[in-house]
C-alpha cells in the first residue's frame, strides 16, 4: 500500500438476503483527491458508502483508512479517525436550531462531551466553529431558525454543514445535490470545492449529476449491478464504451 | 418539547431573571407555613398549617420524582416504565437500613466529637450514601437493557423488570427483612427528622431538597453532555455518525434521573417513616407520567407544576367525588391529552411568542400617539 492512499476497499461485498449489492468490490481512493462513484439507479453506490462509514458490517472484505483497517469499527469511532459522512436522505436534527446541529458536530471530537455542571456557552470555541461552518454553507443568519423549518435546499447545505463541523480528513458526500433545482445547484458545488480544495480534504463523492461530477472529481469510479466498470479521469469516462452503454445503450436497448 | 430546541438560544438573560418564577415560587414556599401560621393562630406542628405542610411535602418529593422521570422520558426521548424502580428501590434501602442496620450500629459504635453524638448524622450519611449506589446500580440495570432494544420493546422489557423487582419486594419469603405485602413500618427516625414531631424540618428539607434538584438538572440538561441527550433523542443515527456513542449517553441520563429518584424515594420512606411496595409498583411509574404531561414534557417546570396539579386535584376530587375521584381524573386526563397535548408549561412556551406580539399589538396604539421612530424601533 502507497504512502497517498487514504482509503482502499478490498474484494468488499455486502449481501442482503440473496441479493448481492455490493459485489467484490476493490477501490484506492488518493489522499487529496476527489473522487465521484457513479452508476444507474440501484448500483451500490449508497451501500458502497454504508460500508466505507462503518453504518453496516460487510458480509466479505476489508476496508483500509490511513492503511489501517476498520472493517470492523464502529461508526462513531471512524468519524474520530476522520471520516464524515452527510446522506441522501435529508438526516438532521429537526428539532434542534441550525446552530446547535452543527455546534453538536463540533463538539463531538472535543473533550468537553463529560461537563454535566456547566452551560454550553462557556464552551465559546464550538460556537465560533459552528458559526464559521454556517458562513461555509451559506445558512448565516439562519442560526436560530429550527431545522425542521428549513426549506430543502437549506436541509441540503445543513446536511452538508453538519458533517464538515467535524472536521473529517475523509469527506463522503452521497449525493448532495438530491432533489435540489437546478439552480441551487451550482452554490452547492461551489461549497463542496471550497471545502475540499481550500482544507486540502479528500472527498468520495456518489452524486447523478453528470455535468457536475464531470467538472469537479478528479477520478471516476463508474458502478454498475454492485460491480465497477470502469475506473479513470472524467475525460476517460466519458468516452468510456461500456459506460455509454451502461447508461445509454441499456437504456434504449430495453426500450426497444 | 418543541421549546427546548428554541431555549438552545445563547441565554443573554441574567440569572435572576430567567429564574425570577422559581425564585418566587421558593420565597412563597418558605414563607407559607408561617404565614398560614400567622392566619389560623394554630401552632406551626399542629392543625391546618401541619396538615398543608405534609400535603406540600408530598408535592416536593413526587416533584422531583416527576423532574427526574422528565429528564428521561422529555429530554432523552427514553420510554421507559419502570422509573419506579429507582424510587421504590431509594425508599426500600433507606428504609430497610434504617430499621434492621442502624440501631445495631448506633448502639454498638456511638461516635462523639468533643461532647456532641454525631452518630446519628454518619448513620444517615451512610445510609444516604448506600441509597445513591443503589440508585445508580438501578439506572445502570436499565441502561444495559436499553443497548440493544428500541421502542415498544425497551418500553415493555422496563415495565417487566420493574415488576419483577415489585414481586421480589412483595414476596413472603423475604417476610422477616421487607415485611412483604405490608412494607415497612415505623422506620425509626432520630426526633429532630421525625415528620410527626418535627414537620417542619422535613418540610424544609424536602422544600432545599427540590429546589436543589431544580437547579442541578436545569444546569445539566444546558450542559455539552445534556445538549448531547436532547440530541439522542432526535436523531441517534446521525449521532452516532458524527461520533457520539448514544449509548454512553443513554446511561448518563439513566444513572442521573435514577439518582434523583432513588433520593426522592428516600425521602418519601422519611415522610411516610415506612416502604411500602406500592411504591416501587407501576402505579407510581404512571403517576409520574402524568404529572410530566399535565405540566409539559421537556421543560423542568412542567413536572413541578404537574404534581402541584395532581397533588391539589387528589385532595380536593376525593372531598367531592369520593371514592369515584379516580375516573374524574381519567376523563380531565383525557381531556388534557386531547386538547394541551404539551403540558401547561409546553404549551405556554409554544405561544409565548404569540402572546407577546398580541400584547405588542394591544400596547401599540398607546405608543403610536408619539409616532416616534424609536419606539418603533424597541418595539418591532
Amino acid at each position: 500500500m502507497t504512502d497517498n492512499v487514504l482509503v482502499e476497499v478490498e474484494n468488499l461485498r455486502k449481501a442482503f438476503g440473496g441479493l448481492i449489492a455490493v459485489y467484490d468490490v476493490s477501490m484506492q481512493v488518493k489522499v487529496h483527491s476527489m473522487h465521484a462513484i457513479i452508476g444507474p439507479n440501484g448500483a451500490g453506490k449508497t451501500t458502497l458508502f454504508n460500508l466505507i462509514s462503518g453504518v453496516m458490517p460487510p458480509t466479505n472484505g476489508k476496508v483500509f483508512f490511513k492503511g489501517q483497517d476498520i472493517t470492523n469499527v464502529s461508526p462513531q469511532k471512524r468519524a474520530h479517525l476522520g471520516i464524515g459522512r452527510s446522506y441522501q436522505i435529508t438526516n438532521i436534527f429537526p428539532n434542534l436550531t441550525v446552530l446547535e446541529n452543527v455546534r453538536l458536530a463540533a463538539q463531538a471530537l472535543g473533550k468537553d462531551n463529560f461537563k454535566f455542571f456547566q452551560p454550553v456557552e462557556k464552551f465559546t470555541q464550538y460556537i465560533e466553529k459552528a458559526e464559521e461552518v454556517i458562513t461555509i454553507v451559506g445558512l448565516a443568519g439562519r442560526e436560530w431558525v429550527l431545522a425542521r423549518n428549513l426549506s430543502h435546499g437549506e436541509k441540503r447545505k445543513l446536511e452538508l454543514g453538519i458533517m464538515i463541523a467535524c472536521d473529517p480528513e475523509l469527506l463522503l458526500f452521497d449525493e448532495p445535490t438530491a432533489g435540489m433545482s437546478s439552480e441551487q445547484v451550482p452554490e452547492l458545488i461551489e461549497i463542496i470545492h471550497q471545502v475540499v480544495r481550500r482544507y486540502d480534504r479528500t472527498a468520495i463523492l456518489v452524486e447523478h449529476r453528470m455535468d457536475m461530477v464531470m467538472s469537479i472529481s478528479d477520478v471516476i469510479t463508474v458502478m454498475n449491478q454492485g460491480r465497477i466498470l470502469a475506473e479513470g479521469s472524467p475525460h476517460e469516462i466519458a468516452n468510456n464504451d461500456q459506460v455509454q452503454a451502461a447508461y445509454l445503450g441499456d437504456l434504449y436497448g430495453e426500450l426497444a | 418539547m418543541a421549546d427546548i430546541a428554541l431555549k438552545t438560544k445563547i441565554n443573554q438573560k441574567s440569572w435572576f431573571k430567567s429564574e425570577r418564577g422559581f425564585l418566587i415560587f421558593i420565597a412563597v414556599m418558605l414563607a407559607f407555613p408561617f404565614v398560614l401560621n400567622l392566619i389560623t393562630g394554630t401552632g406551626l406542628n399542629e392543625g391546618i398549617t401541619k396538615f398543608w405542610q405534609g400535603q406540600f411535602i408530598i408535592f416536593f418529593i413526587m416533584a422531583v420524582f416527576a423532574m427526574s422521570y422528565d429528564l428521561l422520558i422529555g429530554y432523552g426521548g427514553i420510554l421507559s416504565f419502570g422509573h419506579a424502580a429507582s424510587f421504590g428501590g431509594g425508599a426500600y434501602t433507606f428504609a430497610l437500613l434504617m430499621k434492621h442496620w442502624a440501631p445495631n450500629f448506633i448502639k454498638n459504635t456511638p461516635i462523639v466529637i468533643g461532647n456532641t453524638d454525631i452518630t446519628m448524622i454518619v448513620v444517615l450519611l451512610i445510609v444516604l450514601l448506600a441509597v445513591f449506589l443503589v440508585s445508580i446500580l438501578i439506572g445502570l440495570m436499565f441502561a444495559v437493557t436499553s443497548i440493544r432494544l428500541k421502542g415498544t420493546y425497551f418500553a415493555m422489557l422496563t415495565l417487566a423488570l420493574s415488576t419483577a423487582l415489585y414481586i421480589i419486594i412483595k414476596s413472603t419469603d423475604l417476610h422477616q427483612w421487607t415485611g412483604a405485602d405490608e412494607g415497612l413500618h415505623g422506620v425509626p427516625l432520630p426526633v429532630w427528622l421525625n415528620p410527626t414531631q418535627n414537620r417542619l424540618t422535613v418540610y424544609l428539607i424536602s422544600l432545599a431538597f427540590l429546589v436543589l434538584s431544580y437547579f442541578l438538572m436545569k444546569r445539566f440538561v444546558s450542559s455539552p453532555t445534556g445538549h448531547i441527550v436532547i440530541a439522542n433523542r432526535e436523531n441517534e443515527d446521525r449521532m452516532r455518525m458524527i461520533g457520539y456513542n448514544p449509548v454512553t449517553f443513554r446511561t448518563i441520563v439513566f444513572v442521573f434521573a435514577s439518582i434523583f429518584a432513588g433520593l426522592a424515594g428516600a425521602l418519601y420512606s422519611i415522610w411516610n417513616m415506612s416502604a411500602t411496595p406500592t411504591m416501587m409498583s407501576v402505579v407510581t411509574t404512571v403517576n409520574a407520567l402524568i404529572m410530566v404531561i399535565i405540566g409539559g414534557m421537556g421543560t423542568l417546570i412542567g413536572p413541578i407544576f404537574g404534581a402541584a396539579i395532581s397533588q391539589v386535584i387528589q385532595q380536593f376530587f376525593y372531598t367531592w367525588f369520593g371514592a369515584r375521584w379516580p375516573l374524574v381524573f381519567g376523563l380531565l386526563f383525557i381531556f388534557i391529552v386531547m386538547f394541551v397535548p404539551y403540558g401547561i408549561v409546553g404549551t405556554y412556551r409554544m405561544h409565548a411568542f404569540n402572546l407577546r406580539r398580541l400584547r405588542e399589538r394591544l400596547y401599540k396604539p398607546f405608543s403610536r400617539k408619539d409616532e416616534s421612530p424609536e419606539e418603533e424601533k424597541t418595539s418591532g
